[in-house]
């Protein structure tokens, strides 16, 4: 039966590996989305550890963890340096990493921060950053234009220690302006993190400060320069950053200390628990991802519905044939057998072409997301939502092709051995 | 010689019906009424009618793929409305060989599989074949005028004259007790057609089959040992 249904469908090929594509195509769209998402949260996931609270302005705990942690979006407000000394004051706080944002390199985001930032910055399973060349920046004036990149900075612009480079004010496009007057020199390359450290350019806040000392409100003060040595001379203390990494020395207290940042006298400070946040952004974000699962649900639907109706259309032209199995001793069960048979190795090949072109999409779009967006994809391993998947579309293509089948099974049982056609 | 289902003999009833009376599905009426007709192993008949006579229908039921309203039609003694649907297709893919008009071969099968069909779906007719379905099946269609370069071509690349002696060597192998052939000759010109009959009844008797040969061709009707005219047979007014 398996034989003379495989016969049979290749003998109709043509019109059978059309609806083949499409099935494949469903399929791959919905493995590629739910595998998307699968990354995306683990990326995510992985950006931030060790930091009990992330401080900025007051704003959305999920915009904060987006512009603080990820470099996507941007401050409304800044915290004043003041605030920052308070709660690195607090007496459960272990340490504090203030952040600065704002440039840019080539479209990646450079991060002023302190030394403590190489000390106390973890990610994924409380891993500790680590110099893959070089030194972190000294933190002192003498190295006041030290940077140290990411991974991916360093290896799609092909730099490395030593190398020089210039930083443009926001988030670059064609009218923005170079700080092109005070360039800086790489002294450090981070070992890869699959986090968006490995897209940052990270400064000292001082030399954050340095560049900006001739500008204001976003542009060049007109008739003022100060070259990069001169710099020096003034006072680099940054009077404010965009946001804090805090660690405690005990767990216990966070939720004191966030009381504490949250009540903060003189300015409006926000403090949020980075997993927290992240829960919130799911939610806001899981909305999208189940209209779009949805969507690729439909999808692999019409595809089916294809199937069935390509199948079906058939099903005249084929009388005869059935006619024939029947003359040859084929009961009208296995009439219903060998359509149904042929809509399930339509939907598997399709659905298993459609999971092999998702592993070949990893493998070719991975390094391409990664580097645009940070998103670490893994193509080796199905999670199991793809394999639930993959399980409904092949449960889906055989409930489907009972459809044709049923048909089928009609059709002989009142044909007989003369079709009426 | 293993032992098998009963070999047809001479003088052993084939196919016997008595009373039948035939309805369409949906319909009122009755479209087929025969009181009684037989035939031995062997025995050839020739069932003869106009389009619409009810020709088809007569061989559905001796097939058992439709079944009688009233009245017996027995093969081999067992009525086919005495089974149970599966058994009357395992019976049917054991005992009956059936031919066409036309279309008779799955057209993506080649020659050779398209006649080993029924061995394939029964055991029983597999192990009548002697010494094996394949080289049983390969004499057969040596005897049918097909030679070996044939076999392996896919059914659709031969002539029609050619599709038709594949068709008659399937329904043919395994030695069944009852061919049916429905108008197997339409669609073939004189001489191939002369071809065809002197194989098939050569093959039939050889066989011991008894053959039931529908057609409208009545010049054909010389060549069998019986002859019938259903529009006579058939007791209900033929459906206008």
């Amino acid at each position: 039966m398996l034989h003379l249904a495989a016969r049979s469908a290749w003998n109709r090929r043509g019109t059978l590996s059309l609806v083949l594509l499409s099935i494949a195509l469903a399929t791959a769209l919905l493995l590629s989305l739910e595998g998307l998402r699968r990354d995306i949260r683990a990326s995510f996931a992985q950006a931030v550890s060790g930091t009990d609270l992330v401080i900025g302005a007051r704003t959305g705990p999920v915009q904060l963890m987006l512009y603080a942690v990820f470099r996507v979006g941007g401050a409304t407000n800044n915290i004043s340096m003041d605030s920052v000394r308070a709660v690195a004051a607090h007496r459960a706080v272990a340490w504090t990493v203030p952040l600065s944002l704002g440039d840019s390199h080539r479209g990646y985001p450079v991060l002023g921060t302190t030394v403590a930032y190489f000390e106390h910055f973890a990610y994924g399973d409380r891993q500790r950053l680590a110099m893959a060349e070089g030194r972190p920046f000294s933190g002192t004036l003498d190295g006041l234009y030290e940077a140290v990149i990411g991974a991916e900075v360093a290896q799609s612009l092909g730099y490395r220690a030593g190398t020089r480079l210039t930083l443009t004010h926001g988030m670059g496009g064609d009218l923005a302006a170079e700080h092109a007057d005070k360039p800086f020199t790489v002294v450090g390359v981070l070992e890869r993190t699959g986090t968006p450290v490995d897209r940052t350019v990270h400064v000292s806040l001082q030399a954050i400060e340095a560049i900006h000392l001739d500008w204001a409100g976003g542009a060049r003060l007109p008739g003022l320069r100060i070259g990069a040595e001169d710099a020096r001379k003034f006072d680099l203390e940054p009077k404010q950053v965009t946001a804090l990494l805090v660690g405690l020395k005990s767990r216990a207290a966070v939720f004191a200390v966030q009381r504490h940042v949250n009540s903060h006298p003189g300015e409006a400070l926000m403090a949020v628990l980075p997993g927290v946040a992240l829960d919130e952004l799911w939610e806001v974000v899981g909305l999208g991802e189940r209209a779009l699962l949805a969507i690729s649900g439909l999808v692999a639907l019409v595809s089916l519905a294809g199937l069935v109706a390509v199948v079906l259309a058939g099903l005249n032209e084929r009388r005869r044939e059935l006619a024939v199995l029947r003359a040859v001793g084929a009961g009208p069960r296995h009439v219903l057998v060998l359509l149904a048979l042929e809509g399930m190795l339509v939907t598997l090949a399709g659905a298993l072409i459609g999971a092999a072109a998702t592993a070949a999409a990893v493998v070719a779009a991975g390094p391409w997301l990664q580097q645009q967006f940070g998103i670490g994809l893994q193509a080796a391993t199905p999670a199991a939502g793809q394999w639930l998947l993959f399980a409904a579309v092949l449960v889906a293509g055989m409930l489907a092709s009972l459809v044709p089948g049923w048909r089928a099974y009609r059709l002989s049982l009142a044909d007989g051995l003369s079709p009426r056609t | 010689m293993r032992p098998g289902p009963p070999c047809p003999q001479h003088n052993l009833l084939v196919l016997e019906i008595r009373d039948l009376r035939y309805a369409w599905p949906g319909t009122a009426g009755d479209c087929l009424a025969i009181d009684a007709l037989t035939l031995e192993a062997g025995r050839s008949v020739f069932v003869h009618g106009p389009s619409g006579s009810g020709k088809s229908t007569l061989l559905g039921l001796m097939a058992g793929v439709l079944l009688a309203r009233a009245g017996r039609v027995s093969l081999l003694g067992q009525d086919w409305a005495g089974l149970p649907a599966g058994a009357r297709d395992a019976r049917r893919a054991d005992l009956v060989g059936v031919v066409f008009q036309q279309f008779n071969l799955l057209p993506y099968l080649s020659v050779l599989d398209n006649v080993l069909l029924p061995t394939r779906l029964c055991a029983a007719r597999a192990r009548r074949c002697q010494p094996a379905p394949a080289p049983a099946a390969q004499a057969l269609l040596q005897r049918m005028g097909l030679p070996a370069p044939l076999w392996t071509r896919r059914a659709d690349a031969l002539s029609v004259g050619q599709q038709q002696r594949v068709a008659a060597a399937r329904a043919l192998l395994g030695r069944p007790a009852l061919l049916i052939a429905d108008e197997p000759t339409s669609a073939l010109d004189a001489a191939v057609r002369d071809d065809f009959m002197d194989l098939l009844l050569q093959q039939c008797r050889d066989s011991a089959s008894a053959l039931v040969f529908v057609s409208h061709d009545e010049r054909l009707a010389a060549r069998f040992d019986e002859r019938l005219s259903l529009p006579q047979l058939n007791r209900c007014r033929a459906p206008e």
